[in-house]
């Protein structure tokens, strides 16, 4: 049962990151406009206001 | 997140904030962009703004239809439409105040909640499924301890909106959903850290974290369906800031309508609408007084003629005195109508409430009866708030909870896509207990049109010609019945107002015009050279599937009348060839409203569609209602739904969609009243365990999810 000392940790800092990614999509404000943004992968011309 | 392809979704998903300060300017300016639809727009509006004096930056929101822009210059909302509206965008300016813009705080802050709460839910289960598995001793106390270590911070972050709803409800001596689900996940929890102090064998952590996860998601369905309809009413109601043109010694100067005072002279433009009461004192135009009277034939106003505020100026410049401004004029009147209409209205409790109101007193009831008589048969009173707690926890409020919002957020999606604008969360409710339709004539059922059959191929060609430049609704019905034809050459055009049009055709003069400036009786003649004056014939062309609507909604049950400002025999035309037996002709705004309330207090439920200013009040007052988009600001205002496209067609699933959306929300209780039926009896004999009541619990909550999910498909 030794293995669940490094095991438990290793699952919850895998689900950790995966809730930090989530997090920091949202605080990007990457749910903001998800019709537009799925247009603006397929524009040829940066738009200007893209730096 | 199973919903996170449905589409109000990004109605309802928070504006996109600018680049950061810096690059944002010192202050935004917020327009609404009704026509954009695609990359090439995106792209075409964000260059032509950016390419502006005073203009920092501009991002376009294509899910909302709205472009941010960042003011750092001096620069007006007015230029920017100007520029959009050169580029080909229509645009119109959003007063922020009304859109509650910026980032939509709360609705992160409940995706952050469920995020938290799935992850920690998602652990706890895996540790409990081994506790389930046999995992007995020190293994058993080692995973209960990581469980609390990892659900108490959970349950006490993510459950805060629940925590703070009960305490709101309870300090004003009320009960509402939130008081059980709160009772239920701390007791649940501090049960559980007893538990696992005192090294017992069951701990219901992973339901107390289950329990907020799905709550959570119910709660942010419910939080997004309901900024959407708060944007597009908001979108819809602020749609024009009032300016006005003053005269001032000779002067123009452009005010706000707030700063007009009676006496002030106004000048309105062709194709304005008139904002105040008064009187003409210069100029002559026809004026389009449908919105306020229903009538569709143009009214000719010169000198001394009173004006009404909300009529439309078509053809010429026209100088006002205003002799009401403000509150008193009849506009606004008819606006205050409808807000006391709406009050009326808003007396609807949602079927949410209505459920919570029973659901809360009985669980309460429930939990506490087990815990007495428990305690009187064992005396036991850690064994009796175990099993009261078990109670509580199995008769989960989840299915409760997503029942509602799951398939009202399905519902506007499917409208949405179809071309519907849900403004009112209980307007799917309340559409679907409607059984009498009522229509407004004018601008809804029909469009005026001219019929082309009476002119030669060289009459429709200089009819064409004749009209295709003009403002006047008659020319524009005229030259768009005569698609397709190639308009004859003409010179020296030139417009009569109050008469018709003129021009020159060879050497041959060529009128087109009212009967009384032809020589004629009534009606629009057509006269080239000195021949005789050839009639145009107008009528009413019902729009794109009108006759399809009322065919299928008569075939589903309801009810359809027919009521107009129009006169007799135009009204009776209609209704007959849209097979409508009752009907109402010379109907002035009053007895619309009139009319809907009577068959309301005949214990009919009413839904209104209608578009202009006249109908307003009737909407307001009608169970539900329906306005195209092409109708009067205060009329879309007033309604439940909108309809975005210009055909009718979209209509017809609309009850149908209602419908369904009630029966698939009584279903839905239903399967929690099932799931509580099995459950209950389970838990107060004390048989209940953390691993019943997990299975309980999720297997409910995703059955009422995947139900509501059964409203994409066929209706």
């Amino acid at each position: 049962m030794n293995i669940l000392v490094i095991l438990i940790p290793a699952s919850l800092i895998l689900g950790a990151l995966g809730l930090l990614a989530f997090l920091w999509s949202l605080r990007a404000n990457q749910y903001d406009d998800l019709e537009g943004d799925a247009w603006r992968i397929l524009s040829e011309d940066e738009p200007p206001t893209d730096d | 997140m199973t919903d996170a392809a449905i589409c109000p979704a990004c109605v309802g998903l928070p504006e996109a904030p600018l680049k950061q300060a810096a690059a944002a300017g010192t202050d935004q300016i917020v327009l609404s962009l009704p026509g954009i639809h695609c990359v090439a727009c995106i792209n075409g509006v964000e260059r032509a703004l950016t390419g502006l004096a005073g203009v920092a930056s501009a991002r376009v929101n294509l899910s909302m239809k709205r472009v941010t822009v960042g003011i750092d210059g001096p620069t007006t909302p007015e230029a920017l439409i100007d520029t959009l509206e050169l580029a080909g965008f229509e645009a119109r300016v959003l007063d922020t105040s009304l859109l509650d813009a910026g980032s939509d705080s709360y609705g992160k802050g409940l995706l952050t909640r469920v995020a938290i709460s799935g992850f920690a839910m998602m652990n706890v289960m895996l540790l409990s499924v081994a506790v389930w598995s046999g995992a007995a001793g020190a293994t058993q106390h080692l995973f209960h301890i990581i469980s609390a270590s990892i659900a108490i911070p959970a349950v006490i972050y993510a459950g805060q909106p629940f925590f703070q709803n009960a305490w709101r409800a309870l300090t004003v001596r009320k009960l509402n959903m939130d008081v059980p689900i709160s009772l239920a996940i701390i007791l649940a929890a501090a049960m559980s850290l007893y538990e696992t102090f005192v090294g017992g064998a069951q701990v219901y952590f992973d339901a107390a974290v289950s329990l907020t996860f799905f709550l959570l998601i119910g709660r942010y369905l419910d939080h997004r369906s309901r900024k959407a309809a708060a944007s597009a009413a908001a979108q819809l109601a602020a749609l024009e800031v009032p300016r006005v043109m003053r005269l001032t010694d000779g002067n123009r100067q452009m005010v706000d309508f707030g700063d007009l005072a009676v006496g002030d002279l106004i000048q309105v433009l062709p194709g304005g609408r008139i904002p105040v009461d008064g009187q003409v004192v210069d100029g002559s135009s026809q004026i389009d007084r449908s919105l306020l009277t229903g009538e569709s034939k143009p009214v000719h106003a010169t000198a001394g003629a009173h004006v009404t505020a909300g009529e439309v100026n078509m053809t010429g410049p026209l100088t006002i005195r205003a002799s009401t401004v403000g509150g008193d004029t009849t506009l606004r009147k008819m606006v205050t109508m409808v807000d006391q209409a709406e009050a009326v209205r808003n007396r609807y409790t949602a079927i949410a409430d209505r459920a919570a109101a029973i659901y809360a007193p009985v669980v309460h009831l429930l939990a506490l009866i087990a815990f007495i008589v428990w305690l009187m048969m064992s005396g036991d009173p850690r064994l009796s708030l175990n099993i009261a707690v078990a109670t509580l926890i199995i008769t989960c409020p989840c299915a409760l909870g997503l029942a509602v919002p799951a398939v009202s957020t399905t519902a506007a999606g499917r409208l949405f896509r179809a071309g519907l604008l849900v403004k009112d969360g209980t307007a799917l409710e309340r559409l679907a207990e409607v059984d009498t339709v009522v229509f407004d004539k004018t601008g809804t059922l029909t469009m005026p049109a001219a019929s082309r059959d009476m002119l030669n191929a060289e009459e429709q060609a200089i009819a064409l010609a004749l009209t295709q430049d003009a403002t006047h609704p008659v020319s524009q019905a005229i030259a768009a019945s005569l698609d397709g034809v190639i308009p004859a050459a003409l010179t020296d055009q030139q417009e009569h107002p109050g008469k018709g049009l003129s021009a020159r055709y060879g050497d041959l003069q060529v009128r087109l015009g009212s009967g009384a400036w032809l020589g004629k009786g009534q009606g629009t003649y057509l006269q080239i050279g000195d021949r005789a004056p050839q009639k145009i014939t107008l009528h009413a062309d019902l729009r794109d599937g009108a006759k399809a609507l009322v065919t299928a909604w008569q075939g589903l049950g309801l009810q359809v009348h027919l009521i107009s400002g129009d006169d007799t025999a135009e009204t009776q035309a209609v209704a007959d060839r849209l097979g409508i037996g009752t009907w109402q002709a010379s109907t002035r705004p009053e007895d619309k409203v009139a009319y809907v309330k009577a068959l309301g207090a005949a214990g009919r439920h009413v839904l209104m569609v209608g578009d202009g200013l006249n109908d307003t009040g009737a909407l307001a007052a009608a169970h539900a209602s329906v306005s195209p988009a092409t109708a009067a600001d205060a009329s879309r205002a007033a309604s439940d739904i909108v309809l975005l496209n210009d055909g009718l067609t979209p209509l017809i699933e609309l009850p149908l969609v209602a419908r369904k959306a009630r029966r698939l929300v009584g279903q839905n209780f239903a399967i929690s009243a099932l799931y509580n039926a099995v459950a209950i009896p389970i838990a107060l004999s004390g048989f209940a365990t953390p691993l019943l009541a997990a299975i309980a619990m999720s297997t409910s909550s995703i059955t009422v999810l995947l139900n509501a999910l059964r409203l994409r498909g066929r209706v």
